[in-house]
């Protein structure tokens, strides 16, 4: 009556406890060559085109002209910021699919005080008041779906992805009031240039590199070092920890998704305000689904959010350039980083997990009747 | 004799640990086995084994005399053999037709109706009561129990393992489950009950196993038992520990818990009205079979579980009455540490609960007091300071205090938690199976700690199981059934056969457990 | 009444395309695999349906529109699978995020379609597959019976074919061994490995498949709903997310994906059709918050599950969790 042959597994798979550095660090190096190599590959498959020579003409995408790297820091401004508002909810283990809407909706309010109060108030008032109402349009789009999920245990992912596309409606539905009979919105107050960040530095995009910068720090501190971010670490890990310790969790995940909310709508308020003195619908372009990706690769740490930002925001440079040094297009960008984005990911299984190869049929103690 | 099963020499080991050792025993055809033994003796290990949960690092297996190898469910089930697990598997969404049908043998046909035929006619055959059609989220835990058996009996289980089947069903179910079980025994089946109560032993079985501490300690027929025979050979002799007891200086009343009952979310009450005081410089251990209310008891004082309506735990600061008393339950455990009340508590699940398994010993020495102080960053230098006392006192074996916790092994997990909870300068301090996995060098460690506190007049309760450590280490136990307080002891005069006996069977009624 | 006939016929074909799209999630979903590249995989489906019949048109002197019909649908297929297959060595071997994973799809997917679409395009805004009208035959005399048959069979084929599958999809899920180890895969892994049944094969079953599923729903968008025109927008994108919403709309049911994706498309179309039936105008832009309602709509399902906390509306209990067997 035995049942069949069946011995110890060829592979067995173990959870790792923690990986050492070295290990990871290894593991992710492999991962970004890896995936080069199968970018390459694509490339030349594809185009026939020397995968080497692409990737010199990739790197003149970010490097080539002052110009251009002042474009990629500030498309990786956007991006990174989303990728910091993103953090604490993620590190809550709450999945805030929604920064996309909450950066709209941050965009959205900011255009709507520069339509409406744009050279009616003094300059300082009016960016200050753009950016609370962003601040706050942000943070009320986090708020909802964190106070139905604290209170009532509504899934987040689920909800906070549909409110991106009610905030695309509103968006929507504001620019087609605004732009009237005209065929398009323009930049908002183009004469008086009411609203639009000056330049700094001789840079128009400095404002924006600076307060990432410092939110890079601040963020990283904040999850680090204050008792928030303490208190996050803590309701992200184990709830029944929570509740032992005295943390109030509902109150947590309230407050957070505020937190992420709020600066997912002051992005919003530095994309309108600093880079496109306009809003469409594409405004947020994607970030918010991408800055996903950076948060949960770089494990909610800011300074490594900034490098993983870097190099997406570097290929998508890079395939803009070959597109056009080639005449191919820049969808390229979306595969290359989609591949790479694929190799790293996978890449984290063998930083958690340990496979075991068996090899013979050693390891069973069998008494078979004689 | 022709036997159901047999099992010949049995070891099962966990790392260091061993489960089961060299344990041989065998079920007769038609006869209902009970196996006895306290916790962590190795019952559940033992029939996993048999069911097909585990594997034997050594023995073997026989079924109606015949050597088998069980290598998974299904070899158990082609076997013959059905085992209804503590925690049930069953989907709670489907029917139980559709749960029946889940392990259906891949060769039949899927007929739902068909299924239901016959698991009607084996409900008949055996008069169990259930609507086969009912989901399995809207059962009560007694039907999700009949739905597990009828789905062995339904594969053609011909030796039925019920583990702790009685420990959630009241005692109407339970005699239920008995009929329903003598019918079994009547129509041929073998079934082994693992239970802890003396009476049902004596009433359902032919025969006792018993097991103590993973070895087999006799088999013996019911006919011929007593209650006190099974029960010194469930505990053995007394072993003399060497716990240094120290006497209770000065003590006063710390704590006074009144009629405190807690209903589940099932609606169960797990905690029946129970009333007990705690002194200062004593340490009061609570026995009982895990399960009966211990884990409850210590959340509802701590603030971590609703208690019903009536229940009181007042706590009083110190000697003089004066000073406010105050009411702890209603109350968050944030609100009682604003209280100024010290309440330690080292709850049973160690990373789940008490620690956080990814921080660092720092970390975690914080996870109480992260709040205090009117700066919003954390200040990590006293702990960080707490931390280097702790793993230098304790003798905490880690690479670094920056280590997260849960890399570290269970005793030193264990030392972690406890010295934090001791360094906050308790004046109660609540432990949940405060040895439970540690080596005899750690537990002493432990048990040295306890006894310092108490020196210096903190109130102890001490959830335990080892009987041996609680009459040695403890001032009076109190013993916990069914939720309810089933007797109070002076530990220095009470034997373990008493208090084994009033865990495993209620007193007639009593008004709450004050001796 | 007219203006009612053409909302049916409008919604009803837009309601096709997110059914499909849905119904795969559905499957895929009832694994326990949350897959949030629908829309990339609706692009690899639409996009590799499109190319295959347009090549085919265009290398052959006398195309034969069945048999072009055919390769597109398997085209689309297999294309759809393979989006599904990344997804589940991913997240079911390897053990990746599910969100992260699924979003990486979307990008990706997108990125292929539209990386390759341009090839076709060749310089063109827009090129046009005339397998089209294949797609969209109607059946000669029921589709002429005045207002009813207008609106009962005023469609391609692909429509009917959502509404059986729909069906088939209810029965397997329902009524076979394979739908019900399929849902307890999804709603209680380690049950369901205890039982015997391969969790990893249901799962990368119900992914592949549930993404071809999916997949068709692209397909059908192109070759049938926009008159086989190609060309490089983000329309398939925002039905992709729709597709999404509206599995949760059904709360997991395909039945209820039937009538609930010709809900959606009719809220999507209401903004043309119901000032004219009212017999008012109104301005552009409250058509754009009349078409936020699909998505309200699943909100308010999305919070009142959750509130009523009935079991059978619930997500799958291990929705978006890896299965881990822990060593024994």
């Amino acid at each position: 009556m035995a049942q069949g042959n069946k011995h110890e597994p060829l592979l067995r798979i173990v959870k790792r406890g923690e990986s050492p550095f070295r290990l990871k660090l290894l593991v992710r190096i492999a991962a970004v060559l890896l995936a080069l190599i199968a970018d390459a590959l694509f490339i030349y498959f594809v185009t026939g085109l020397d995968p080497l020579a692409v990737y010199t003409t990739m790197f003149q995408g970010t490097f080539s002209t002052p110009m251009r790297f002042s474009w990629a820091m500030r498309d990786l401004a956007s991006l990174l910021l989303i990728g910091i508002a993103l953090a604490p909810a993620f590190k809550m283990r709450f999945w805030n699919i929604g920064a996309e809407g909450q950066v709209l909706m941050g965009a959205l309010a900011t255009a709507a005080v520069m339509v409406y109060y744009g050279g009616k108030v003094p300059n300082a008032v009016l960016y200050a008041a753009m950016l609370v109402a962003a601040v706050f349009a942000g943070a009320l789009w986090g708020f909802v779906p964190g106070w139905f999920k604290a209170r009532l245990g509504t899934n987040e992912t689920l909800f906070t992805l549909m409110m991106n596309y009610v905030a695309i409606q509103l968006v929507a539905c504001c620019v087609n009031i605004w732009r009237g009979q005209a065929s398009g919105l323009g930049k908002l107050n183009m004469r008086s240039k009411a609203g639009w960040f000056p330049q700094l530095f001789g840079q128009r995009y400095n404002i924006n590199l600076i307060i990432v910068v410092l939110l890079v720090v601040l963020m990283y501190c904040y999850l680090r070092y204050s008792k928030q971010g303490y208190e996050i670490a803590v309701v992200g890990e184990s709830e029944n920890t929570a509740r032992y310790a005295g943390i109030n969790v509902g109150k947590v995940i309230i407050r957070t998704m505020i937190l992420s909310g709020a600066l997912c709508g002051l992005t919003g308020f530095l994309i309108v305000g600093g880079r496109d003195q306009t809003i469409s619908t594409t405004t947020a372009g994607g970030n918010g689904f991408t800055a996903i990706i950076v948060a949960w690769l770089a494990k909610f740490n800011t300074f490594y959010m900034a490098l993983i930002s870097f190099l997406l925001i570097f290929l998508e440079k890079g395939a803009g350039e070959i597109a056009s040094a080639y005449n191919l297009n820049d969808f390229a960008s979306d595969i290359i980083a989609g591949i790479i984005l694929f190799f790293i990911l996978g890449s984290e299984f063998f930083i958690n997990y340990k496979p075991i190869f068996h090899l013979g049929k050693h390891g069973t103690i069998t008494k078979e009747a004689a | 004799m022709e036997y159901a099963i047999e099992l010949r020499h049995i070891t099962k080991t966990f790392g260091s640990v061993v489960a089961n050792h060299d344990v041989s025993l065998s079920v007769r055809k038609g006869e209902i086995l009970s196996l006895l033994g306290e916790n962590g003796s190795g019952k559940t290990t033992l029939m996993n084994m048999i069911a097909g949960i585990y594997y034997p690092d050594a023995g073997e297996i026989l079924v109606e005399g015949k050597p088998v190898e069980i290598r998974g469910p299904k070899d158990a089930y082609a076997c013959g053999i059905g085992m209804v697990h503590q925690h049930f598997k069953l989907i709670d969404v489907f029917t139980a037709a559709e749960n029946i049908a889940l392990v259906l043998d891949r060769r039949e046909k899927y007929d739902l109706k068909a299924v239901k035929d016959k698991a009607r006619a084996i409900c008949e055959r055996y008069r169990f009561d259930i609507d086969l059609d009912q989901k399995v989220y809207e059962m009560s835990v007694s039907q999700k129990q009949t739905l597990e058996i009828i789905k062995m009996l339904y594969h053609g289980a011909q030796l039925l393992i019920l583990d702790e089947p009685t420990a959630v069903l009241t005692p109407q179910e339970t005699e239920k489950l008995f009929a329903v079980m003598r019918n079994m025994k009547a129509d041929g089946k073998s079934i082994i009950i693992i239970t802890h109560k003396l009476h049902e032993v004596l009433a359902i079985s032919d025969r006792v196993a018993i097991l103590r501490k993973g070895e087999y300690a006799g088999t013996v027929e019911t006919c011929a038992a007593t209650e006190a025979m099974l029960t010194e050979m469930m505990v053995g002799k007394k072993v003399e520990l060497n716990i240094e007891r120290p006497e209770p200086v000065n003590p006063h009343l710390r704590l006074s818990v009144h009629n405190l009952s807690v209903t589940n979310a099932e609606g169960v009450k797990v905690l029946d009205r129970v009333t007990f005081e705690a002194f200062s410089g004593e340490i009061l251990g609570i026995a009982g079979i895990s399960g009966n209310g211990q884990k409850e008891l210590l959340e509802a004082i701590a603030g971590l579980q609703a208690a019903d309506k009536d229940s009181s735990v007042v706590y009083y600061p110190d000697d003089d009455r004066d000073s406010t008393a105050e009411q702890l339950i209603g109350k968050t455990p944030r609100d009682i540490r604003d209280l100024g009340v010290h309440l330690s508590f080292v709850p049973e699940d160690r990373l789940g609960m008490g620690l956080v398994g990814s921080m660092s010993m720092v970390d975690n020495m914080m996870l109480k007091s992260y709040n205090e102080g009117r700066s919003i960053l954390t200040d990590r230098s006293a702990p960080r300071h707490l931390a280097e006392e702790i793993k230098e006192e304790l003798g905490v074996v880690t690479p670094s205090i920056h280590t997260p916790v849960s890399r570290l092994s269970g005793g030193n997990v264990q030392k972690v938690l406890v010295g934090r909870e001791i360094a906050a300068v308790p004046s109660v301090l609540m432990t949940a199976y405060a040895v439970r996995g540690l080596d005899i060098h750690t537990s002493y460690t432990i048990y040295r700690l306890l006894n310092e506190q108490k020196k210096k007049g903190v109130a102890i309760l001490y959830v335990g199981e080892d009987l041996d450590v609680l009459i040695d280490l403890c001032d009076k136990i109190l013993v916990l059934c069914g939720g309810r307080c089933n007797g109070l002891l002076d530990a220095r005069s009470t034997t373990k056969e008493e208090v084994g006996l009033l865990m495993t069977q209620i007193k007639e009624q009593q008004e709450g457990g004050v001796a | 009444m007219d203006t009612f006939v053409a909302w049916i016929l409008r919604a009803i074909p837009f309601g096709t395309i997110i059914m499909y799209g849905a119904m795969g999630e559905i499957i895929t979903e009832k694994s326990g695999n949350l897959n949030l590249g629908v829309p990339g995989i609706m692009y690899l489906g639409g996009f590799a349906g499109f190319a295959s019949a347009y090549l085919y048109e265009n290398s052959v002197a006398d195309p034969n529109m069945a048999f072009c019909v055919a390769l597109a649908l398997v085209c689309a297929f297999l294309a759809s699978m393979a989006g599904g297959l990344i997804y589940s060595f991913l997240t079911i071997s390897l053990r990746a995020n599910q969100n992260v994973t699924g979003l990486a799809l979307t990008t990706f997917g997108m990125g292929v379609a539209n990386f390759f679409g341009v090839f076709i395009l060749d310089g063109r805004t827009a090129t046009q597959s005339l397998v089209y009208k294949t797609f969209q035959t109607r059946l000669p005399v029921l589709s002429e019976l005045g207002v009813i048959g207008q609106m009962v069979f005023g469609y391609g084929f692909m429509a009917y074919a959502a509404v059986i599958l729909a069906v088939v999809l209810h029965h397997i899920l329902n009524h076979t061994r394979t739908g019900l180890n399929l849902r307890a895969v999804g709603e209680n892994p380690a049950t369901a490995d205890a039982a015997g049944i391969n969790v990893t094969r249901y799962k990368y079953l119900a992914t592949c498949l549930g993404a071809g599923i999916s997949g068709l729903g692209g397909l059908y968008y192109v070759l049938d709903y926009n008159q086989g025109i190609w060309a490089t927008t983000g329309q398939i994108e925002a039905l992709g997310w729709l597709a999404v919403a509206l599995v949760i709309f059904t709360t997991w049911k395909p039945l209820n994906a039937i009538w609930g994706s010709y809900l959606f498309g009719m809220l999507y179309w209401l903004y043309q059709f119901l000032p004219t039936l009212m017999g008012f105008s109104v301005p552009g832009y409250v058509t754009d918050l009349i078409q936020m309602v699909p998505y309200l709509v699943t909100i308010a399902v999305l919070i009142v599950t959750s509130m009523r906390k009935k079991r059978e509306d619930q997500p799958p209990a291990s929705l978006g969790l890896a299965y881990f067997r822990e060593e024994r």
